[in-house]
């Protein structure tokens, strides 16, 4: 089935893995420079981008590290490129200086985390557990960034092609979560093309001189009233994507009792739940941040009109739970259900976690 | 009347924040008159270290970009490989290319990346305050080393030209000194051919300059040139040390 058709959208459904799914829409969104470094669970991506970028006349480069690639995707971005770089936990840790200095110095790039568990090397098993490193900022200095969680592969695909155009509106970085379940899992998509993103005009790349006066790309204030006037600059347009970049989904909230509340994967184990609920007679919903930066506070703060109490689902050990009580503000039992270390849960573990809430709280 | 000398139009006309006797406005002058003079100011991308030099921006009239301490072979890599058609050049200190970014310019120069970099060697780190480099020669005093570098504790100084030269793909590797106008009119050969190595599509390369820093080795101006001749250039010889794009007849 196409999306868009008639708009000049491709129409065939293919069968991806998340890893390779999320680098062809990458490709589709205009993205014409990638480096990377081999991390598994996200490896698909460098080999998918060796091969593929070549064909689409784009830069594949295997850097030296993880820290080589995102100031490479730096270099690349500060002339004009669409550029991306992907990378698995630990990984990420490595690139933080590199999305602090593309936030500082107002640079749009593409970075995706396929998570795996940690601390340190962990694991290599799925996990959710960078939610805080990737909401508040893993890198130094008060910026801020989207985050976009997909819970499927074709939903990875589309969001990844937004991630461009979100971070080229702001000239700022994008994260996009993916885990190490969704990375590899082959799903049917479609890859819609390249003429469904608006690529803006730069003017405030790096491509020379010629016809105008120089500029620069830069991040340093050494006096402290101009970086004082940058911040608020920065912090205004965070302001902005607060506004307009919230972005979540629903599942029989209207009429639930209790919302249980998670992102990416266990978004879909939690689907799955509801349905075993509802077929028990429980009045379950859920509800899914697909921006998990900005957090959807408001509307998840609505529901609490109806809904009694609240079960958050995450693979870590309660860091969105923080998030979803901010929103709640104390008003309803919000508790926290959590595997760590790579271990995904049973739909069946959160059904008897949600039952048991419901004796504790005496909704019936 | 025929002006004989005059600032490059790549050169800002603005007041300098550089120490007196330091070598790196001497190496703007030279940047600023080679990108003239090989007419590609309108596609010249600069790159600045962190380190004294970060305020390159300030004085290259040209386009110019910041990079993270020693991610600036990382940085020149992305726009070159994004935007062949510029002439990419990053400039970086001791602390930034030998110690914080030792991988990215090995890395850059084994790629063979076709960038030009200008290594700015001062035996210190100049911004915080005159710490101790990977370049600091032995028996140093700094910050850092009180009682002078021992090579038995911290190593010894490090030639990162010759390092880069058992790396096939550099091209041009070269280090000069800016302590005579003889030395420095060798440096601006050396940094031309370096750029103009880049404009031919020849590949990596670099070029180190023995460079002045009076207020961190604690010596008047003039001294420092002297302390340049005498200790510096014995432990950092001048010279090519690597020039694959010469076909030499024997
Ligand atoms: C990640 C990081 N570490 C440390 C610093 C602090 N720092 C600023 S400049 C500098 C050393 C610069 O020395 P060098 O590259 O030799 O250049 P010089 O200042 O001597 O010209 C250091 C360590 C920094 N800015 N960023």
């Amino acid at each position: 089935m196409a999306k868009n058709d008639g708009n000049g959208a491709r129409s065939e459904r293919i069968l991806m893995c998340g890893n390779e799914a999320m680098a062809e829409a990458a490709i589709a969104a205009g993205c014409r420079c990638y480096f990377g470094y081999p991390i598994t669970p996200q490896n698909e991506v460098t080999a998918y981008m060796a091969k593929r970028m070549p064909e689409v006349g784009g830069v594949f480069l295997q850097s030296e590290s993880e820290l080589a690639a995102v100031n490479m995707v730096f270099g690349a971005s500060a002339v004009g490129a669409r550029a991306m770089t992907s990378s698995s936990s630990p990984g990420i840790s490595l690139k933080q200086e590199g999305i602090s200095y593309l936030a500082g110095c107002e640079l749009p790039a593409v970075i995706a985390n396929v998570m795996r568990g940690g601390p340190g090397l962990g694991g290599i098993g799925p996990s959710q557990s960078d939610y805080f490193q990737a909401t508040r900022g893993g890198g130094h200095g008060d910026y801020r960034h989207v985050v976009l969680a997909a819970s499927a592969v074709q939903e990875l695909v589309d969001l990844t092609i937004e991630a461009f155009d979100i971070a080229d509106r702001y000239r700022n970085p994008v994260l996009v979560l993916s885990d190490g379940v969704l990375g590899q899992m082959m799903e049917p998509v479609v890859i819609p093309e390249h003429a469904e993103t608006h690529e803006p005009e730069k003017p405030w790349a790096l491509t020379g001189c010629k016809g105008r006066e120089p500029q620069w790309i830069k991040s340093l204030y050494l006096n402290e009233h101009d970086l004082e006037r940058h911040n608020q600059k920065l912090q205004a347009k965070y302001a902005q994507m607060e506004c307009d970049e919230v972005r979540y989904d629903t599942r029989q909230i209207e009429d639930a009792d209790v919302v249980l509340v998670a992102f990416g994967m266990v978004a879909r184990i939690c689907r799955s739940v509801v349905r075993v609920l509802r077929e028990r007679g429980v009045r379950a919903g859920l509800f899914r941040p697909i921006a998990v930066w900005p957090f959807p506070y408001e509307a998840l703060r609505a529901t609490r009109e109806r809904a009694q109490a609240y079960l958050v689902v995450e693979m870590n050990a309660g860091q969105m739970v923080e998030d979803v009580r901010l929103a709640i503000e104390g008003r309803r039992p919000v508790e926290f259900y959590g595997r760590t270390g790579g271990v995904v849960m049973e739909v069946e573990e959160v059904v008897a976690e949600v039952e048991k809430l419901l004796v504790r709280e005496g909704v019936s | 009347m025929q002006a004989v000398y005059q600032r490059p139009e790549s050169l800002k006309d603005v007041e300098t924040h550089y120490c007196a006797g330091c070598g790196h406005g001497i190496v703007h002058r030279l940047i600023a008159e080679i990108v003239d003079e090989l007419g590609i100011r309108e596609r010249t991308v600069g790159i600045a270290p962190v380190g004294c030099a970060v305020l390159g921006y300030d004085y290259f009239n040209f386009d110019v970009s910041e990079a993270a301490h020693g991610r600036t072979p990382a940085v020149a890599t992305g726009m070159k490989r994004a935007r062949p058609d510029l002439i990419v050049f990053s400039y970086q200190g001791d602390g930034d290319l030998a110690a914080i970014g030792t991988a990215e310019i090995i890395h850059a120069g084994n790629r063979g990346e076709n960038i030009t970099v200008v290594f700015v060697n001062n035996g210190v780190y100049g911004m915080t305050g005159g710490q101790m480099a990977p370049t600091t020669l032995e028996g140093q005093v700094t910050k850092t080393t009180p009682r002078g570098r021992m090579a038995d504790d911290v190593g010894a100084p490090l030639k990162v030209p010759e390092m880069l030269a058992v790396c096939d793909r550099t091209a041009f590797l070269a280090r000069c000194a800016l302590n005579s106008p003889k030395n420095i009119r060798a440096a601006k050969r050396a940094l031309k051919k370096a750029f103009q190595y880049q404009v031919e599509g020849k590949g990596f390369s670099l070029v180190e300059l023995l460079s002045p820093c009076p207020t961190y080795w604690g010596v008047e101006p003039l001294d420092a040139l002297k302390w340049i001749e005498e200790k510096v250039i014995p432990r950092y010889p001048l010279g090519v040390i690597k020039d694959a794009g010469t076909q030499e007849t024997p």
